[in-house]
């Protein structure tokens, strides 16, 4: 009896239902795994990424379905003074606030790559601008650049002395420039410190203490150690970091909304005004697909720049 | 025998004079300048602070009020903006908002993570460099296309869009975190297992995931602060004022004629600010790894 029942029990558990063994089925799983994730990729973000050049080449609206009109929007681009303007001012203020961010945040992740007391407390305090919704800091900046009740006019008028009148920050264009590319740095500074520190820590003290027993200067130590060792990273934060800032949007909506008289437009901001605000879709998205090829260019030259350079201090070592 | 006691002398004087030397130059060169960052750095913060707890009176008076102080602290613009505006709604859509667009791209980025990382077929290093690229597409691209395929889909004005579209940013970045974490976990416990006759998906969900729970908080964590903060979708998304979410609100709903409400503003950026801030506080050292760990990769 036992004898015949054995292998059928046998039977059963080398037999599990059919849905099981599916989605024990390697190639099936695979499926269903990607599923979800490359779904939502391409439904939420190819899609659109296509859609948005196909409405870069028409007339489309709000409410209004477009025809193709070909390069007719970028041709209009081509000669409005405003779109020109947001071109120069997105490459300015990506380039003022890179520089000023990772000189400042390469700074502070030195200081902060130093021994003293409390050091996880500061570290911590030093990443929340970067935690805090950007909207809300920016409102906080916005206040801190009233033309009336501004702190640092208060500061420099009433305590200090320096000047006469208050400081018209947001008022006319180059202040209004500056004041936002401030607050940009601000606000980047913490990401770049933390990960380039995450950089300087995996830099082995070995190639320092070689260093000082041959007599380099501390100097020399940054230029000809910490600085290469740290081209792959500082190459990866660099380029995110230029994609952001070029692409940014919320900082400048909440401050000025691109005034005074237009000066302070991103491409996205004005893309916004146009299709969004302004309902014409076709034209915004001509704005935005022409913010592509600066991303491309900048990404490339970060990119490669940086490990080019790397690459050829390798060589030059060897 | 005083040979030495000089030589001992002149041995300890040195090293004192350096000592006392290279802690004035550490004041200098460490101290002071991460004390003006930290200052700078956290500056708005207080401003924020102090501005909400301030009187009008206070709020616009410098010269009989030293405006780095409160002297009489008030409840007036809390109270104002939780019974007066429309402001618990809002913070009760960012949370439902950023909570459900959490764990859609929890769910679906620890799949496709364990698929590209744990299931390895012919390509998979290019499905994750693809899923990587796609976190290189900045949204203000993609604003208005996607504007237009929420209409389509009907979801216009609806807080269901926000938790659709905000996994696009976080997929790519939680997959490649989560890879960066299943590769640490050693690949012998789940041999272990798959001879013992167990499934891929019980791998998954027995073996694999307890091991790698502290790589989740962090891609739970980082998600739910991008989406909390997430501005322009929401902005270009959500119509109607009852569905903002706080970010939008805030700029939209508060900013309203020429005189601005000081008080209520930075109020409302102060709670609205508060969640992320206090979650954070909670789990510091998960962010640092997280942002780290993902710049490594």
């Amino acid at each position: 009896m036992s004898v015949t029942t054995l292998p059928s029990r046998g039977a059963t558990l080398r037999q599990p239902g059919w849905l099981a063994r599916l989605f024990d089925y390697k190639p099936f799983l695979i499926v269903m795994c990607l599923a979800p994730a490359i779904g939502l990729l391409l439904v939420f973000l190819t899609y659109p990424l296509g859609l948005g050049i196909w409405l870069a080449f028409t007339d489309t609206t709000i409410g209004q379905r477009g025809i193709y009109i070909g390069l007719e929007n970028f041709q209009y681009l081509l000669k409005d003074p405003l779109w020109w303007n947001a071109v120069f001012y997105s490459i300015f203020y990506t380039a003022v606030a890179t520089f000023g961010k990772f000189a400042l945040g390469f700074w502070l992740a030195l200081l902060l790559n130093n021994h003293f007391p409390f050091k996880s407390l500061i570290r911590a305090i030093v990443l929340l601008p970067w935690i805090v919704p950007t909207v809300l800091s920016a409102l906080a900046f916005w206040w801190i650049y009233d033309p009336q009740f501004s702190i640092i006019s208060y500061l420099l008028v009433d305590v200090l002395h320096l000047r006469d009148s208050n400081v018209d920050f947001l008022g006319s264009p180059w202040p209004a420039r500056f004041s936002l590319i401030a607050a940009n740095i601000w606000r980047g500074i913490p990401f770049v410190a933390i990960s380039l520190l995450a950089g300087l820590q995996t830099i082995s003290p070995s190639l320092y203490e070689a260093a000082m027993l041959d007599g380099a200067t501390s100097w020399q130590r940054f230029r000809y150690i910490t600085f290469p060792m740290m081209m792959p990273i500082l190459a990866i934060v660099m380029t995110f970091s230029i994609i952001f800032t070029f692409t940014d949007f919320q900082l400048v909506y909440a401050i000025t909304r691109g005034g005074p008289v237009n000066s302070t437009h991103l491409l996205a901001t004005l893309a916004f005004q146009r299709g969004i605000a302004g309902g014409e879709l076709g034209e915004g998205a001509a704005i935005a697909v022409s913010m592509i090829p600066f991303l491309v260019f900048a990404t490339l030259f970060s990119y490669f720049g940086l490990a080019r350079r790397k690459w050829q201090q390798g060589e030059a070592n060897d | 025998m005083t040979d030495v006691a000089a030589q001992s002398n002149v041995a300890s004087a040195t090293p004192d004079t350096m000592a006392w030397d290279s802690r004035a130059r550490r004041v200098v060169m460490i101290y002071l300048p991460l004390a003006c960052f930290i200052l700078i750095l956290l500056f708005p913060f207080y401003w924020m602070a102090i501005t909400s707890f301030k009187p009008n009176a206070e709020l616009l008076n410098y010269k009989e009020h030293n405006p780095f102080w409160i002297t009489s602290p008030t409840l007036a613009h809390v109270k104002h903006l939780l019974f007066d505006t429309a402001y618990p709604r809002w913070l009760k859509t960012t949370m439902l908002v950023a909570i459900g667009s959490t764990f859609l791209s929890l769910f679906a980025s620890t799949l496709a993570a364990y698929a590209i990382e744990r299931l390895r077929f012919r390509g998979s290093p290019y499905v994750g460099l693809g899923i990587y690229l796609a976190y290189l597409v900045p949204p203000s691209i993609l604003f208005i296309p996607l504007a237009t395929v929420i209409v389509q889909f009907g979801l216009f004005d609806s807080p269901l869009a926000l938790i659709l579209v905000y996994p696009t940013f976080l997929v790519p970045f939680c997959t490649w975190l989560l890879i960066g974490y299943f590769k640490s976990i050693p690949y012998e416990l789940e041999e272990c297992a798959l001879v013992d006759g167990a499934a891929r998906l019980q791998i998954l969900w027995r073996i694999t995931l307890p091991l790698a729970v502290p790589g989740l908080i962090s891609a739970g964590i980082f998600s739910f602060t991008l989406s909390w903060n997430e501005f322009i979708y929401a902005l270009a998304f959500i119509q109607s004022g009852a569905n903002k979410t706080v970010p939008v609100a805030i700029l939209t709903e508060l900013v309203t004629g020429d005189v601005y409400q000081w008080g209520a503003l930075m109020a409302g950026s102060l709670l609205g600010s508060l969640p992320v801030a206090l979650f954070y506080s909670l789990f510091v050292d998960y962010y640092v790894s997280s942002l780290t760990g993902a710049v490594k990769e």
